[in-house]
């Protein structure tokens, strides 16, 4: 499985995204990791991606991926972003 | 050396709008020695390009360009705003706005992933809003010391 964390440049944001992710999956007991990638970069070789994680506003540019698409409102909340994943994976 | 090195932080800055507060974190990075003029506007025009989703939570951006010939080294800044200003996103408004230059992808991960846990805590960030001293700022910034 393939999960993304998407920002607009790849170095902030979807790096805290990545990192409260995979936290969460460790404890969801899933192996899996979590790339961060920018906007360009998930253009270019994410039509593989099975999850992308990003938030709302980048959420509603990123179409035409078949990767279901989780929005985080609040990137450094660990808790959201464990529930949310739960919902999509288990 | 820490990440938010000697003239990153300001406590009590004004700012009236988005981009004045954007420039606010951005010339702390100047003055800090991490990125040349340059990176400023660069900040400027990433968050033209891509929209508020820099505000990472309620009241927190984390603004910043890419990786460019105009960062000399990866590092934070803090600026703290007198007065809470609209960013256009959904958690507005925003007080603490810290600048990010990061030289690549890597360098940066491990104080960024320490920033993120320490701004989980409400009462680590209502601790920034109320430091009244760039000295108070420090001393809670001074998280990779005790690492």
């Amino acid at each position: 499985m393939r999960i993304v964390a998407v920002c607009g440049l790849g170095i902030g944001t979807s790096i805290i995204l990545k990192m409260n992710a995979e936290n969460a999956l460790s404890e969801l007991g899933i192996d899996a990791t979590v790339e961060a990638v920018s906007v360009a970069e998930i253009r270019r070789s994410g039509q593989d991606a099975d999850i992308i994680l990003t938030t709302p506003d980048l959420a509603q540019i990123l179409v035409g991926f078949t990767a279901q698409i989780i929005s985080i409102d609040h990137v450094i909340d660990k808790q959201i972003i464990k529930e949310k994943l739960e919902k999509a994976l288990l | 050396m820490s990440s938010f090195a000697e003239g990153s932080l300001a406590v009590a800055v004004a700012a009236s709008n988005r981009d004045e507060a954007i420039v606010a974190s951005g010339q702390l990075l100047v003055a800090s020695g991490r990125v040349t003029p340059d990176y400023v506007e660069q900040m400027l025009a990433a968050i033209e390009e891509f929209g508020p989703y820099i505000v990472i939570a309620p009241g927190i951006a984390l603004a910043h360009a890419r990786p460019s010939e105009a960062v000399l080294s990866s590092g934070l800044s803090l600026a703290v705003l007198a007065n809470p200003v609209e960013f256009g996103s959904h958690n507005d408004p925003v007080r603490l706005v810290f600048g990010l230059a990061a030289v690549d992808h890597e360098q940066h991960l491990g104080v960024l992933s320490a920033l993120a846990e320490r701004l989980s805590e409400p009462s680590y960030v209502n601790n920034l809003l109320n430091a009244s001293t760039i000295e108070a700022l420090a001393a809670l910034l001074d998280f990779e010391r005790a690492e």
